[in-house]
């Protein structure tokens, strides 16, 4: 399936208006989403650092220390993207396969057009937009933990020394890494999944489901190899 | 014209389409007739190209399929309009650039000038008025009709129909069959259309053939359906009660 999204080029035209519109539809649709789960969840993420260190002992540094590593190495780029197979990954199954049942693919074949140079190379291209996508994660998680410190009477000044303290630029280029991985994986998987449906309504909904269980499952796995691999 | 030789079609082990021989001839609307599971739309779908047949060959006026290449077996594509039973219009696009659509994506025209050919053919299916209608916005018989405006836009020389008249009131349902008819004539295309609707039969089959269980059973046309002395021709044909007392009168 890739390598047929990747030949018989349509017109260059068309391509770029595609792409424009899945940029719009699969990336800048999912920024409101994206910024207030990780505003909240890195509010959540400061506040559970700061009940488990309540020792006189530990430096309250370490909230923002602790909060920004799991908010880069980890929340950002998985979790969201767990999340954005839900809520991306759906979206390309089910238009893809609504188009399936629906003939517009056969129509499109018809006509001598690639539909999958068509439907899935524009997904594939937006999507390496994503990382900016998990860089507003990133920057509103951490913003986010620095409030809820504000609120719960830890000093800003504590948590944002927290944050500079001890900062690898590996770390976030390992978080780039996977996000990079992932953005394809959140495009190919559910196109898979909406391309090839056989059958009608009902197993668009039932793509849509196995699409966002495979995506999340991929994106868990391959997780752990790029973990492995790069941290280990 | 398009001449099939021995045409056989197998989903694993079974045989969907056996040994099938036939012509469907330019200016003609041909008609594939048969019930459900008779093997017309595997058929069609053969002579689109969009299933590899087992063995036989379809010869598309004089050019075999057998000795195509890839190109030019897009080149053929490209000669080929397919009208959908359901239609098939892009959900997103409204009518002006639903028809537009094959120019867009398959000329190298200006805009103005794939703008009046679209527009040609919106105006000759009597659309004119809905050009900025969605296709959700459509009733069945304007969205068939978009369908068939799509389908002859680039002026093809095979007009495919699979079903075109399903889900449509009789009334509408003989408004599609006639604008098809006409278009065949008009712009001398080979069209073959899928049905087994009995009206349409009456009304526009010029060159039927009959198909039972995968197999040709019968061809002939309008005139001589109703006589063809085949039971299970007449099995099919007589099915209906409008037929029926047809026959009768």
């Amino acid at each position: 399936m890739i390598r047929i999204s990747f030949s018989k080029y349509c017109k260059r035209k068309i391509l770029y208006k595609q792409i424009f519109k899945e940029i719009n539809d699969l990336v800048l649709d999912s920024i409101p989403i994206v910024s207030i789960l990780s505003f909240f969840i890195g509010g959540v993420v400061a506040i559970q650092m700061a009940l488990n260190l309540e020792s006189p002992l530990l430096s309250k540094t370490l909230i923002g220390f602790a909060t920004r590593q799991s908010v880069i190495l980890e929340f950002a780029p998985t979790f969201i993207s767990i999340i954005m197979a839900g809520k991306v990954g759906s979206y390309i199954s089910s238009s893809i396969g609504t188009m399936r049942v629906t003939e517009q693919i056969d129509a499109l074949e018809v006509m001598g057009i690639n539909s999958l140079n068509y439907l899935v190379f524009p997904k594939i291209i937006a999507m390496l937009l994503y990382p900016f996508v998990i860089t507003i994660s990133m920057f509103l998680g951490i913003i986010g933990g620095l409030l809820a410190m504000q609120l719960t009477g830890v000093p800003s000044e504590a948590y944002i020394e927290g944050i500079q303290s001890d900062f690898d630029g590996y770390h976030v280029t390992y978080s780039y890494v996977k996000t990079l991985v992932f953005s394809f994986v959140l495009a190919t998987v559910p196109a898979f999944h909406g391309y090839y449906l056989k059958g009608g309504a009902l197993d668009v909904g039932k793509a849509s489901t196995q699409s966002f269980y495979w995506t999340s499952i991929i994106i868990i796995i391959i997780n752990y190899i790029i973990t492995q691999l790069l941290l280990a | 014209m398009i001449e099939v030789i021995s045409l056989h079609k197998k989903f694993d082990q079974d045989y969907i389409l056996n040994d099938i021989n036939t012509v469907f001839e330019k200016g003609k609307t041909n008609l594939i007739i048969g019930q459900s599971g008779s093997g017309k739309t595997v058929l069609l779908k053969c002579l689109l190209g969009l299933y590899n047949i087992n063995s036989g060959e379809i010869s598309y006026d004089g050019i075999h399929s057998s000795e195509m290449d890839s190109n030019n077996k897009l080149k053929l594509r490209r000669e080929m309009g397919m009208v959908f039973q359901g239609s098939a219009l892009f959900d997103s696009l409204n009518v002006l650039e639903n028809v537009r659509f094959p120019l867009d994506m398959l000329t190298q025209l200006d805009i103005d000038e794939k703008n009046k050919r679209a527009l040609k053919f919106i105006e000759r299916v009597n659309l004119s008025n809905s050009l900025n209608k969605l296709p959700s916005e459509l009733s069945g018989g304007m969205q068939k009709r978009v369908a068939i405006a799509r389908a002859v836009v680039m002026n093809p020389k095979y007009l495919f129909c699979d079903e075109p008249n399903s889900g449509l009131d009789p009334k509408t349902a003989i408004i599609i069959d006639k604008l098809i008819n006409e278009i065949t004539k008009e712009y001398g295309i080979t069209t073959i259309i899928n049905s087994h609707d009995m009206n349409s039969v009456i009304e526009i089959g010029e060159n039927i053939i009959f198909l039972k269980n995968g197999n040709k059973i019968w061809q002939g046309n309008n005139k001589s359906i109703l006589n063809s002395g085949n039971n299970e021709v007449n099995e099919f044909v007589y099915s209906s009660k409008l037929v029926q007392k047809l026959k009768g009168s």
